[in-house]
């Protein structure tokens, strides 16, 4: 999308002094902006990497006087920072890939017209979008289903994103249906076309869904408020919300701890931690949401 | 198995059969359709349409013991215990008081500051800028918080200590002042998605025929005309569309921002449906009751969907649905 906006103020010519000089406020503005978005994280990454004293000490810093790093040694020694973030790592990858498995399945049939009872099914999908059970009733399925302090509770009730299935369904639309029938032509059977014909012209649609996917899974914190309360499973979001609270204290003695801990530099390491991934899948995440939110204000 | 059947499943290629099929024939023509429809089908049975079907517990005193069937009805018990109670009035003002207080402030911001990018001049900076301010998107309300919580705390909030520093005084609790509580989420809000909410906009800005800007040169036009006459009316409907969206989810805060940032002080402003919800419902246990004030929000949701949607078409607008 960098291709057409460049025909916007670079094509037209101002040269009024009035002009100038809001060009130059324009500029500092926009600069300062970008900058109050990425300081805070910017002083948290540094305070990471910071002595105890240091932090409370030096009101502002972008880099410590002294680099230390064992806040985090003291991370990766430690039993239950550690297991969260294996937690959140592994329900990430096999929740996204349960998601992408069951949403593209689905939305392969629901995009074939001549499909009998396609239209109910559909129906019933968006009716989803507008209306639901809320937040006990679900919360008493997911508890009858046994689910309560599993992992699984993270990961399927939040399946398929009724949302993203009606994008990937119109997408299948788009697709050229000749391949497809040539293909059932030869003899294949419908699961034969959708893993050979259809998956492999989907790549880039995969690609943004897993990403979409991954980073809900990831930033997810209602699902494990709700349905775990075991320590030993939580997920590195809980585990930043219990270390960076008022009432962290408490939190903090759940670490099965030893005799010293650095308390504040741990505040600001867990969050490094649990921005980092998400930091370093931004340019790919950047690229393919922007298309994403212009797909879905694309009406069907 | 299915060799002897190859042959009619080639013939109901897509365009083939028109009109109706008896259901028994389109089952085993369309048998592995079907069948791919299975997981996702159980999916939103159990996930969705059990939940919905338990929304019966908010006229029944529901006791997990006893289940949805053995729990003894109470017709609208629990609706009567809303309206007439106290928490509705505080719900309803603190829902609407933040709904107001975004579309105010954080409605506009995305579309200003995408305003001012098609300003700039020098492309490289324009897109050094949308990467930084595109970046909290992304992050978790975990993050959002724990970094609100770094700045304002009171004993060591970087942010909090400036502001001491500058006006002197006791020191500010912001994160347990109920006064605070608003201004806070709207500061989130803004930091959170004003940089992410111009790509709509910038989209529509994009797509703006450069002739116009040409023709009103022509005219005679300056720097500011253009803007007012040529780029405000371009983005015009994209700014309706956005409204009318925005106001059909207005009783839906976030509820993870909300519910990180409420705490036992500054529960008298922080509470909306949603965290209510999950407070009296999940964590004290009274199912029924929350389920009610659930689908009374719900509800609302709905009707204020369609409400918006049928306005939408009444301005001319494509609407949603």
């Amino acid at each position: 999308m960098s291709g057409p906006t460049k025909t916007t103020a670079a094509v037209r010519h101002y040269s009024s002094p009035g002009s100038r000089v809001f060009d130059v406020l324009n500029l500092l503005l926009l600069g300062g902006l970008a900058l109050i978005t990425v300081l805070p994280l910017l002083y948290v990454l540094a305070g990471s990497f910071a002595t105890e004293g240091e932090i409370s000490a030096r009101p502002f810093f972008l880099w410590p006087e002294n680099v230390v790093t064992s806040t985090y040694a003291y991370i990766f020694a430690n039993d239950t920072l550690l297991r969260a973030l294996v937690t959140t790592v592994v329900v990430t990858a096999v929740g996204t890939v349960l998601q992408l498995t069951l949403t593209f399945t689905m939305a392969y049939p629901l995009a074939k017209r001549y499909l009998p009872g396609r239209t109910l099914v559909l129906n019933l999908v968006i009716l989803t979008l507008v209306f639901g059970g809320g937040i006990v009733p679900t919360y008493l399925v997911v508890r009858d289903l046994g689910l309560l302090d599993s992992y699984w509770a993270l990961i399927l009730p939040l399946a398929i994103n009724p949302f993203y299935l009606i994008i990937v369904k119109s997408f299948f639309q788009e697709l050229p249906q000749a391949l497809e029938e040539a293909a059932r032509i030869d003899g294949c059977t419908e699961l034969g076309v959708f893993f050979r014909i259809v998956l492999p012209l989907s790549k880039p649609i995969i690609a943004t869904f897993s990403l979409f996917y991954a980073v809900a899974i990831w930033n997810d914190y209602m699902s494990p408020l709700l349905y775990i309360n075991d320590n030993q499973k939580w997920t590195l979001q809980v585990l930043v919300r219990q270390l960076t609270s008022p009432d962290a204290a408490n939190a903090i003695g759940a670490l099965d701890s030893v005799v010293f801990f650095p308390a504040q530099g741990l505040k600001f390491a867990v969050v490094v931690i649990a921005t980092l991934p998400i930091l370093c899948f931004y340019p790919f995440l950047q690229k393919h949401f922007a298309k994403g939110v212009l797909i879905g204000s694309v009406k069907e | 198995m299915a060799t002897d059947l190859a042959p009619p499943e080639a013939k109901a290629a897509p365009g083939h059969t028109p009109g109706r099929v008896p259901i028994r024939t389109a089952l085993l023509r369309y048998r592995w359709l079907y069948l791919m429809l299975v997981p996702g089908l159980v999916y939103f049975a159990l996930f969705k349409y059990l939940p919905m079907y338990g929304l019966t517990i908010a006229f029944q005193d529901f006791v997990p013991f006893l289940g949805y069937s053995g729990s003894p009805w109470v017709g609208l018990k629990h609706f009567e215990a809303l309206f007439t109670g106290p928490d509705f009035g505080r719900l309803l003002f603190n829902t609407l008081f933040l709904a107001l207080l975004t579309a105010v402030f954080v409605f506009p911001a995305p579309i200003v500051v995408a305003l001012l990018l098609n300003e700039l001049r020098v492309g490289v900076y324009k897109r050094f800028v949308q990467s930084l301010i595109y970046i909290p998107h992304f992050l978790s309300w975990t993050i959002v918080f724990s970094l609100t919580y770094l700045l304002f705390s009171v004993d060591f909030g970087l942010v909090a200590g400036w502001i001491h520093g500058l006006t002197g005084g006791a020191r500010v609790d912001y994160l347990a002042q109920p006064d605070w509580f608003r201004p806070l989420v709207i500061l989130q809000l803004l930091w959170k998605t004003s940089g992410w909410g111009t790509i709509i906009y910038l989209a529509a800005l994009a797509s703006v025929d450069p002739n116009l800007y040409e023709a009103a040169r022509m005219d005679g036009a300056g720097r500011w005309r253009q803007f007012w006459h040529v780029t405000l009316p371009a983005i015009r409907p994209t700014i309706v569309v956005m409204a009318i969206l925005t106001s059909g989810n207005l009783l839906d805060q976030s509820f993870e921002q909300i519910w990180l940032l409420t705490n036992s002080l500054n529960r008298s402003v922080a509470d909306v449906f949603d965290t209510f919800v999950y407070y009296v419902g999940v964590q004290q246990g009274g199912y029924s009751y929350a389920t009610a004030v659930g689908l009374f929000k719900g509800v609302a949701g709905v009707i204020l969907i369609f409400g918006c949607n049928w306005l939408a078409k009444r301005l001319g607008q494509r609407g949603l649905f």
